[in-house]
């Protein structure tokens, strides 16, 4: 069952529209994620539905009742949608301790005082605050402001909680530690998860379902994160989910060359389709680099040692591709590069997309 | 050929010594990097060897040239020194258009007008930067900024740049392109770099040498490539890239809390480690290998958590009442959670616990 | 979600915004637009020639000149006194630079007219006591200064306006990023290359802002030319306009020479805003930085000592010995006798705090007032704030606009617009009562309470409120538990920011009081006209130290709440 629907959602000014007849149904109990560009309009689409604005035209439902209908006049305020909403900046409020924060929604909801008392405590020990709650927010860490914001947000036993990039303002090993406790919590509690983001490992790592999308506010895929990753449906999901590269390949008959130069592709499937200019998509970690006379012949134009991994720039006949191998097997087999060496590259996998549909992914 | 050169530098303020008995030695056109966590001393150590603050105790030295020795009572000022400097915050002054932010140094230095020009231009054109020469660097985003910033510290074509986390106020994706710049930058002018950064990546892409360095105290100097293999010690194993730690009690053979499995057989302790009771088994979650439950290497878990981050997919292991972290490629199968596994520490490192 | 509900289209919002727009129309809009409307409108129809015949008149014409003149001298007095002591004091390694800024801001809460009086009692061409001892002990022939001149009160409205650069600059400096100095040192300048080519340069938005601040004040101040002005005949357009209205009891005549000279205050004072906004929009660099080292200091090596006995020297006369003066005086038995402790009780304060009528009404009304004033204006700054910063409805433009005008009109214009719409024209006579007086305040320290409460509205990040929101919680009830709680401090502020330099306004109050309405600035000013100058300075005394008690419990309560 959908718990969230939105049909032809339309929000901005008429010449120039954040969302344009959108069209999104979440279901029950999943962790669904909005992954886009910063900019794209995936927290307005947030916003709609936590009821803090209001789309110009088309239908919000939450459990199948309308919250926002635009022709029926229908626009419910978000006290009355019963939604738990994480902020990006945290937003505990600075004048309550931590036990006041998260017992705020109880109060409103006229919860008695004992049970008030026995479910904040519960969840302040399922947010990993105990000892914490009578602190104020100026005396915790961003992490643990976060957590306080979590636990606000679902003490209310809310079905479904919306999460506006509650983790871009964490150093990244908290980021790393949190996004697991989210997943965690979602888990436990059985809530239903919108998770807005534009940093895809995070989309990748807690979600059941990813929609992408682009800087128009267009969706352009919806899938589990291992759809999005492997089955890329045009060039703007496949760059957006990682380090890509393209290299130019042009079709001469049946024969497939890269770059400017005569060597042929090592790939045995070949795109279908009339053109002539192709692009071959894969990540670095696609390409296998060799010193044995096999695949194509590169020139390594740039080597650069980062830790864990090697990072290497090679040069096909005029296309640039990068590649990386961890460090240790790079010692193990003799392929610690510099530049100007020459090497041997093969794929194990990659798409093909026309050359044509690459225009404004590729930045060149 | 040593070129910077510092000996015995200590930094004390008050009853904290920030900085503690440095000494290393620069080459010429080295790339040398001081890397470690905020408060460690390198900022405090390339503002000493720039001339903002006094020394305690020790020798700067740049050529035969003395710079700072508190107890020759010797001290020549910034403006003496010859430097160029790039700071974090870019420093650049909006009040200035790009081409007279550029050109600053070399009116200090009151070389004549043709000259001016030529060299600033030169340094324009090497960053990129003379289209804008006419704007006011406020209107510049944080690439923007920063280029004019190493611009003007290359007009005077200084031997040794000092770089004060130039990259971290910028966004990750330019960090990387700035940090070619900066060794194209350093090839073409053959300047010595001393680097200042907390970002191990950084540190371990541009530098020949790396020092690294934890309230004070040098851990260890070596390329980078060694710094990877062979960290000195259990500090610097954890600062460079991800790491994992199980404790491990020694009592003649070797246990592991609460384990049930047995001790893969190649765990042999270093000599210096024979006699320690508290020991800490060091790896790298890239370096471990799924094996089979028979295997004697085997080190045995459970699988508490499987993510899929894209390229790589990323496990929590238990292991007694530890846990370990594993990344492999996407492409190699793995176990799925809650499934019983054993692990293969590829490059295991062996550390007191307490050191 | 039990009901479905709809927004209502008419509610909470525009009441708050037709409320806030009344508040303003009724407190500073009618007033102005009366003055504008009396200064051009003549026998039914627009006059501008009335008007420009009446600035070509001769008093007028050298008033016009007279404020410019001591504005133009202020100012640039002023700035230069204030950039001076910014830069000793943050930027070299003068000793008890903490103290020196302390006392250097101390001129701020010190009512500028007392200070005046202060300085006739010293340097008055023949009874000054400067002068007087001059001419007897060391053979002087004539007075060495006479503070009855453009340059004495130009040099004493430096010594009080001086702060308004010198805080600018202070914190410009302190806030600048120290490395913008040390990447100019490290290429190879010396600090006082730097100074002059880097630093001055950087921080002049903040001096031009601080330079216009004190114009736009000095054109519009009443106290020192009053006290040190109309002895010798110079009058600017604050005094020409009382000395008018109070000489003519309020004739048509007078009325119409006011309003044409508050006119031309009032377009001076908006071309001021007008020119600091730009400066600070478009000018002002960001110039703050990320990691914070302590800046460098110039060493000033043989200065130092001299430049520490200078500023102590200038702290002494220009801080202390006002101050001393006014108090010896005020305990003085007669007027003209020696300080010999003989000559010398607290009769007077007794005689002012306990037995005088009018002192003693005047601190009553005062203290009354200003807090009458201080709690509306704060209550409706808040409304008013919450609507600019916070809110999301139509009309807010009008309220933008409406809400830039306290800023901008002079204290006497305001008095003399509220004596045009309030005496009776209009069906409302407040004339020589109270509330005439407390209606001008209320229009004269809006602007503190706007500054203050937008201030703390926009550290309330919108997210706070929605949070309420979704945590069930209507509108009310978020102003309520969310809101008000958060901008109490903001709020706070407002009221002592308005009570205590209510307790010494004169510009205002001057022009509106009555025999039984005198406040402490009337109170004080008309005594000493009367040449009764010891009890003006005893109930001056009396002002000071209830300033500076006013000003520790400020700074307790602020620091307590974190402002």
């Amino acid at each position: 069952m959908d718990i969230i629907r939105m049909e032809g959602i339309t929000k901005g000014y008429p010449d120039h529209p954040v969302l344009n007849d959108l069209t999104l149904s979440i279901k029950k109990g999943e962790c669904f994620t909005l992954l886009g560009p910063s900019g794209c309009g995936k927290t307005v689409l947030l916003r709609l539905i936590a009821g803090f604005e209001s789309p110009e035209t088309g239908k919000i439902f939450i459990d199948d009742i309308p919250v926002n209908d635009m022709e029926e006049g229908i626009d419910v305020p978000p006290e009355n949608r019963g939604l738990g909403v994480v902020f990006q900046d945290y937003a505990v409020w600075p004048h309550m301790t931590v036990f006041e924060n998260i017992a705020y929604p109880l109060k409103i909801a006229n919860v008695p005082k004992d049970e008030i008392q026995q479910r904040v405590m519960e969840m302040v020990d399922i947010v990993g605050m105990k000892g914490l709650d009578k602190r104020y927010p100026s005396e915790l860490s961003g992490g643990q402001q976060q957590r306080v914001a979590l636990a606000r947000a679902l003490v209310g036993k809310p079905s479904l909680m919306l999460l506006d990039e509650p983790l871009s303002n964490l150093d990244a090993n908290l980021r790393e530690e949190m996004r697991f406790e989210i997943k965690e919590l979602q888990r436990k509690l059985g809530v239903t998860v919108l998770y807005v983001t534009h940093d895809q490992e995070i989309g990748l790592a807690i979600s059941d379902r990813v929609a992408i999308m682009d800087e128009n506010g267009v969706i352009q895929q919806i899938g589990t994160p291992w759809e999005i990753f492997e089955q890329p449906a045009n060039p703007f999901v496949f760059n957006f989910m990682g380090i890509a590269n393209f290299i130019d390949v042009r079709r001469d008959g049946t024969n497939f060359f890269v770059g400017t130069g005569t060597q042929p592709m090592p790939w045995d499937e070949k795109p279908e389709g009339e053109a002539v200019d192709w692009v071959a998509a894969f990540r670095p970690s696609d390409v296998t680099i060799s010193r044995e006379d096999k695949g194509l012949h590169g020139i390594v134009r740039r080597a650069n040692f980062l830790g864990a991994m090697m990072d290497y720039l090679i040069e096909i006949d005029g296309a640039f591709l990068r590649t990386s191998l961890e460090t240790h097997h790079a010692i193990a087999r003799d392929l610690i590069l510099k530049a100007g060496d020459t090497i041997n590259v093969q794929f194990l996998s990659l798409h093909w997309f026309e050359k044509e549909t690459l225009k404004g992914v590729r930045n060149e | 050929m040593s070129y910077v050169r510092l000996v015995n530098v200590t930094k004390r303020f008050g009853d904290v010594t920030a900085v503690d008995n440095l000494n290393y030695e620069i080459g010429k056109g080295e790339c040398f990097s001081m890397l470690g966590p905020s408060g460690c001393g390198k900022t405090t150590t390339l503002r000493m060897v720039a001339g903002f603050e006094d020394l305690s105790d020790g020798e700067v030295w740049v050529g035969d040239r003395l710079l700072s020795s508190p107890k020759k009572n010797h001290y020549v000022p910034p403006e003496k020194r010859n430097f160029g400097m790039v700071f974090q915050a870019f420093a650049v002054w909006p009040h200035l258009s790009v081409y007279e932010n550029v050109a600053f140094p070399l009116r200090i230095r009151k070389l004549d007008e043709k000259e001016i020009d030529q060299r600033t231009m030169d340094a324009l054109k090497a960053t990129n930067l003379v289209k804008a020469k006419d704007e006011s660097p406020d209107f510049l985003s944080g690439g923007g900024k920063q280029r004019v910033a190493l611009a003007r510290a290359l007009a005077i074509n200084p031997d040794v740049m000092l770089l004060d986390e130039p990259l971290s106020s910028l966004d990750p994706h330019l960090r990387e392109e700035m940090r070619f710049e900066i060794k194209d930058l350093q090839q073409k002018y053959g300047f010595s770099i001393i680097y200042v950064t907390h970002d191990q990546s950084e540190a371990m892409a541009l530098s020949d040498r790396i020092l690294v360095m934890k309230l004070g105290v040098v851990q260890q100097i070596d390329t980078p490539l060694n710094i990877y293999n062979n960290p000195a010690n259990k500090f610097v194993f954890s600062f460079i890239g991800l790491s994992n730690f199980l404790s491990v009690k020694n009592d003649g053979s070797l246990v592991l809390p609460n384990h049930e499995g047995n001790i893969p057989q190649s765990f042999t302790l270093p000599e210096r480690l024979v006699g320690e009771a508290d020991l800490s088994l060091a790896s790298r979650p890239s370096e471990i290998d799924f094996t089979t439950m028979e295997d004697p290497e085997g080190l045995h878990g459970v699988v508490t958590r499987k993510a899929f981050l894209g390229e790589i997919v990323d496990y929590q292991i238990k292991i007694g009442d530890q846990f370990m972290r594993v990344q492999k490629s996407r492409r190699d199968k793995g176990p799925e959670p809650g499934e019983n596994c054993a692990l293969h520490l590829l490059r295991p490192f062996w550390y007191a616990e307490n050191e | 979600m039990s009901q479905v509900k709809t927004k209502s289209s008419f509610g909470v919002a525009q009441l708050i915004l037709f409320l806030s727009i009344a508040v303003l129309v009724v407190v500073v809009a009618f007033p102005v637009l009366l003055i504008l409307f009396n200064a051009f409108w003549v026998e039914d129809h627009f006059n501008f020639d009335g008007a420009i015949m009446i600035l070509q008149q001769p008093a007028t014409y050298q008033a016009l000149k007279n404020s410019l003149i001591i504005a133009a001298m202020s100012t640039i007095g002023s700035t230069i006194v204030g950039t001076f002591f910014a830069w000793l004091v943050t930027r070299t390694d003068l000793p008890h630079k903490k103290f020196m800024k302390a006392m250097f801001l101390v001129p701020f809460m010190l009512p500028s007219f007392i200070g005046a009086m202060a300085w006739k009692m010293l340097l008055s061409p023949n009874a000054g006591f400067i002068n007087q001892f001059f001419m007897q002990h060391l053979g002087f022939t004539g007075p060495v200064f006479n503070i009855y001149s453009y340059l004495g009160i130009s040099l004493v409205e430096v010594m009080y306006l001086f702060p308004f650069v010198f805080i600018q600059v202070c914190g410009a400096l302190e806030r600048m990023d120290p490395t913008l100095e040390e990447s100019a040192r490290i290429s190879g300048a010396g600090l006082f290359t730097i100074t002059r080519k880097i630093t001055i340069p950087l921080v002049l938005p903040s001096i031009l802002s601080g330079a216009l601040l004190i114009m736009l004040y000095s054109m519009a101040h009443f106290g020192t030319v009053a006290v040190l002005g109309i002895e010798n005949g110079i009058y600017n357009i604050p005094t020409l306009i009382y000395e008018r209205i109070h000489q003519s009891g309020g004739s048509f005549d007078a009325i119409r020479t006011g309003t044409v000279l508050a006119t031309v205050l009032v377009i001076s004072a908006a071309l001021i805003i007008w020119a600091q906004r730009k400066i600070l929009g478009s000018g002002h660099y960001q110039i703050i930085g990320g990691k914070s080292f302590r800046p460098m200091e110039l060493k000033l090596r043989g200065l130092r000592m001299p430049m520490m006995i200078f500023c102590f020297l200038y702290i002494g006369f220009t801080i202390l010995l006002p101050t001393v003066v006014i108090f010896l005086v005020g305990s003085l038995k007669t007027y003209g006798l020696s300080f010999s402790p003989e000559n010398l009780s607290l009769d007077n304060f007794k005689f002012i705090l306990f037995e005088y009528a009018v002192t003693r009404d005047a601190i009553v009304n005062s203290v009354t007032l200003g807090f009458t004033a201080a709690i509306i204006t704060m209550f409706a700054g808040v409304m008013i704030s919450y609507v600019i910063v916070k809110m999301k409805v139509r009309g807010k433009g009008i309220l933008e606009f409406l809400g830039m005008l306290p800023f901008s009109v002079p204290g006497s214009v305001i008095a003399l617009g509220v004596i045009l719409a309030w005496s009776g024209q209009f069906g409302v006579n407040f004339y020589n009562t109270v509330w005439i007086i407390l209606l001008a305040y209320i229009a004269r320290y809006m602007a503190f309470s706007l500054k203050a409460n937008s201030a703390a509205l926009e550290q309330v990040h919108d997210s706070l409120v929605e949070a309420s929101r979704a945590c069930g919680a209507t509108m009310w009830q978020s102003l309520k538990d969310i809101v008000l709680p958060l901008v109490k401090p903001g709020m706070l502020a407002a009221f002592f920011l308005i009570f205590l330099p209510s307790l010494r306004e004169l510009t205002v109050s001057i022009m509106l009081y009555a025999p039984t309405t005198r406040t402490i600035g009337v109170a004080i000013y008309t005594l000493n006209e009367d040449g009764e100058t010891v009890i003006s300075a005893a109930l001056a005394a009396i002002a000071l130290i209830i300033i500076v008690i006013g000003q520790f419990i400020i700074n307790h309560f602020s620091k307590k709440a974190g402002v």
